[in-house]
């Protein structure tokens, strides 16, 4: 039998749905339940009880590996019974709308439901109609809080804290949550962060959110303690955003080179999944500064605190 | 050319160096391919031992021409024109930087093809030449090329050539893109769809002849267009060849806010209009058409002011096979590298501009947005010079053309004045042999 957790923080919201309107101290508090977990996922024991009888349904409009498997182990392993919906196989694809999902969903009882979907807004709009909690697994460009998440707990693992720190985040910031959640949670944890990308993969606006802004590797490289690499889509990579793969590795890939000018100690992320040769050489992504292999191990830690600090707040907890 | 050259004195010239404002008498030192001096009073005595003295008389000495806008048909086409007959057109034209488009086949849409071309140039060629690379692949006007790599391999510019973009997103991506590396984006403004199966100037002439006609609006309609996208993105734009008053109003507008634009016209749209197709002559069948005489004199004026920057040749010969056909069929286009100069001079006896601002937008300004050393006669800059014949009448013979396409809207027109030698690099590549007195 494993020890009860130290940590009784609370999350004092029903959803996770974004970084945006987490504290400061919501964000410790998560973290620091996170480090228990990464402790007991370690361990042969690995199984809490504090979901029992819950019951928790995976819903992915958008393909995903480690996410999806990363919250169904998180469920599985505080003992929620974990169902996995993906979309090839359920009603949206016969025509059913988000809310007539959501209301069909509801009328079973779920306590928990994470959802990705490709739109930006969609989660929200589910959490409106359904009476569990809900967690964002990814909406569109939107956010993707618990890859932030465990981003920061990998960060604060390796440098013991993150304010403070320059982080540099490079690519396809136009299209990705996870630089908009992490922008939000690394500037809301007084970290100085950067965003380094060709000026079509940078939203217009960009620098009101807090961030330095950058299209140059060297500048945005410059005196860095992370430097976090975004997915390249490759139907982006063909000329309408940037004209190709080559030219595009040849300014903004994080080869050793462009690595040189970060700090000696500098370190390496990349929410996955790479392209090799695209966003970043092998040589880095396999290297010694290389945080990539943590990060994941991280996510299974950060999403069974999530699961766990919600679910002490859910009724009847 | 083996042999060390000797110095070169231009001696008693009418020096015209508009990158300094100077227009007055004097001399110029070339020295290892690049101008040592050129003021007033050098004189024989202050020149180094040996130097080849000649005797300007008077003559206009001014920076070799850059002609932003030339077709030429390497690699693909070199029937119509190599990059070696193009040279030696230019040279005969006081040219000495010819700016090539990319609408070759293969399109310049790659480092390897701008590799190939600077090559071939240095090889073959007598001027200098710089190619502009395609904007987009293929010149298809969808996905953008590899605008970094190709200006890191030496490209001047990005351009479509004779083809407008007609995606709005795709221009405003290109022109986004393109100011990360500080990439001039030189755009054919016209709207395709309002061209639609026009082939000269809408209006009474066009009603005539019985051709359909090009409105004055798909040239405006697409420059609009462009300024709100460079308002957007603050890109470097420059409109390829402007030809009515209505797109003067636009571009000026544009320049007041602080954009960062500039435009040409072509040499032919400064010094003819619609009347001179006549009856269906092809030669004079160009792209954008040849417009009223009221725009002629408005675009002339907006070059004299500087609203245009630059002059252009828009050089594209078109053998007979792609003129030789009813109007409407024939390809559009006129060769022009040399006869620029002296269609230009027809402009400054006519007191239509003067030459300093004549020879401002046919070298100074191209020169300056594209980054190029030449345009200038500062000491330290190449010897890029054209020694010019302000005086002598001469009556141009199709013939005599050096291009290997012979489509000339000049055919048999009298000119005053003409390039008498032109220098690259401190060599002479074209001198022009004196004709006996008749």
């Amino acid at each position: 039998m494993t020890p009860e957790p130290k940590s009784s923080f609370v999350l004092a919201h029903r959803h996770l749905l974004g970084i945006e309107g987490l504290s400061k101290s919501d964000i410790t508090g998560l973290l620091d339940l996170a480090e228990e977990f990464v402790d007991l996922n370690r361990q042969v024991e690995k199984k809490r009880t504090t979901l029992r009888g819950r019951t928790q349904i995976n819903l992915f409009f958008e393909a995903s590996t480690r996410t999806q498997s990363s919250f169904e182990i998180a469920g599985k392993r505080l003992g929620a019974d974990v169902m996995n919906m993906s979309v090839a196989s359920s009603s949206m694809r016969k025509g059913e709308t988000l809310i007539d999902t959501a209301v069909t969903l509801n009328a079973m009882h779920p306590d928990i439901l994470v959802m990705r979907h490709h739109a930006s807004g969609a989660v929200e709009l589910l959490a409106r109609k359904v009476d569990g909690s809900v967690i964002n697994a990814g909406d569109g460009a939107h956010e993707h809080p618990t890859q932030a998440l465990l981003d920061a707990l990998t960060i604060r693992r390796n440098k013991n804290r993150l304010e403070g720190l320059t982080i540099a985040i490079c690519g396809d910031v136009l299209h990705s949550r996870v630089a908009r959640s992490n922008i939000i949670l690394l500037t809301t944890m007084g970290a100085r962060v950067r965003v380094v990308a060709p000026s079509t993969l940078l939203p217009p606006g960009i620098e009101h959110m807090g961030v330095g802004v950058t299209r140059d590797m060297r500048e945005g490289l410059n005196g860095a303690d992370i430097v976090m690499m975004l997915r390249l889509q490759r139907e982006r990579m063909n000329g309408s955003f940037v004209p190709s793969s080559q030219e595009y590795f040849y300014y903004y890939g994080l080869d050793q080179k462009k690595l040189a000018y970060a700090k000696p100690d500098a370190l390496v992320m990349h929410p996955g999944p790479m392209n090799r040769g695209v966003e970043i050489d092998s040589s880095v992504a396999d290297g010694a500064q290389s945080l990539i292999r943590e990060q994941v191990e991280m996510g299974v830690a950060v999403r069974m605190a999530v699961l766990e600090a919600l679910a002490r707040n859910l009724p009847n907890a | 050319m083996l042999t060390e050259r000797r110095p070169l004195l231009l001696a008693n010239a009418r020096l015209i160096d508009p990158s300094r404002d100077l227009d007055g008498p004097g001399d110029v030192l070339i020295a290892d391919g690049v101008i040592r001096e050129a003021r007033r009073g050098i004189g024989a005595a202050g020149v180094p031992e040996g130097t080849e003295i000649i005797n300007c008389n008077g003559m206009v000495v001014a920076p070799g021409l850059v002609d932003m806008r030339a077709f030429i048909g390497e690699p693909g086409a070199s029937h119509r024109e190599s990059l070696a007959s193009a040279s030696q057109a230019a040279a005969a034209g006081g040219i000495t930087t010819v700016i090539c488009q990319p609408d070759t086949n293969p399109a310049i849409d790659n480092s390897a093809t701008v590799d190939f071309l600077l090559r071939r140039a240095r090889d073959t060629a007598i001027v200098n030449i710089h190619p502009m690379a395609a904007l987009t692949k293929g010149l298809a006007g969808e996905e953008m090329t590899e605008i970094g790599l190709l200006k890191a391999a030496g490209a001047v510019a990005f351009t479509d050539a004779d083809k407008s973009v007609m995606n709005a997103q795709v221009m405003r991506r290109a022109l986004t893109y393109a100011r990360d590396f500080d990439a001039l984006i030189v755009h054919y403004t016209e709207d395709v769809n309002l061209v639609g199966e026009g082939v000269m100037n809408e209006g009474e002439f066009a009603a005539r002849l019985g051709l359909h006609g090009v409105p004055t609006a798909a040239e405006a309609v697409m420059l609009e267009r462009d300024m709100r996208l460079v308002a957007l993105t603050g890109g470097r734009y420059h409109a390829a060849a402007l030809s009515c008053a209505q797109s003067l109003d636009i571009l000026r507008k544009a320049r007041e806010a602080g954009h960062a634009v500039t435009a040409s016209a072509s040499i032919n749209h400064i010094t003819l209009n619609e009347t001179d197709v006549g009856p269906y002559r092809t030669y004079l069948k160009l792209a954008p058409p040849l417009r009223t005489e009221g725009d002629r004199m408005a675009v002339i004026a907006a070059v004299a002011s500087g609203l245009i920057d630059v002059v252009v040749s828009d050089h594209n010969p078109q053998d007979v096979e792609t003129k030789r056909l009813p109007f409407a069929e024939a390809a559009p286009g006129a060769v022009g590298l040399e006869t620029m100069l002296a269609a230009g001079l027809r402009l400054v006896h006519g007191n239509e501009i003067g030459l300093p601002a004549l020879i401002r937008a046919m070298s100074t300004r191209p020169a300056e947005l594209l980054g190029l050393p030449g345009g200038t006669l500062r000491a330290g800059a190449p010897a890029d010079i054209v020694v010019i014949d302000m005086d002598t009448p001469w009556v141009l013979d199709p013939i005599d053309l050096r291009s290997k396409c012979k489509n000339t809207p000049f055919d048999e027109a009298r000119f005053t004045g003409r390039a008498a030698r032109t220098i690259v690099g401190g060599r002479t590549v074209f001198e022009h042999a004196a004709q006996p007195a008749a």
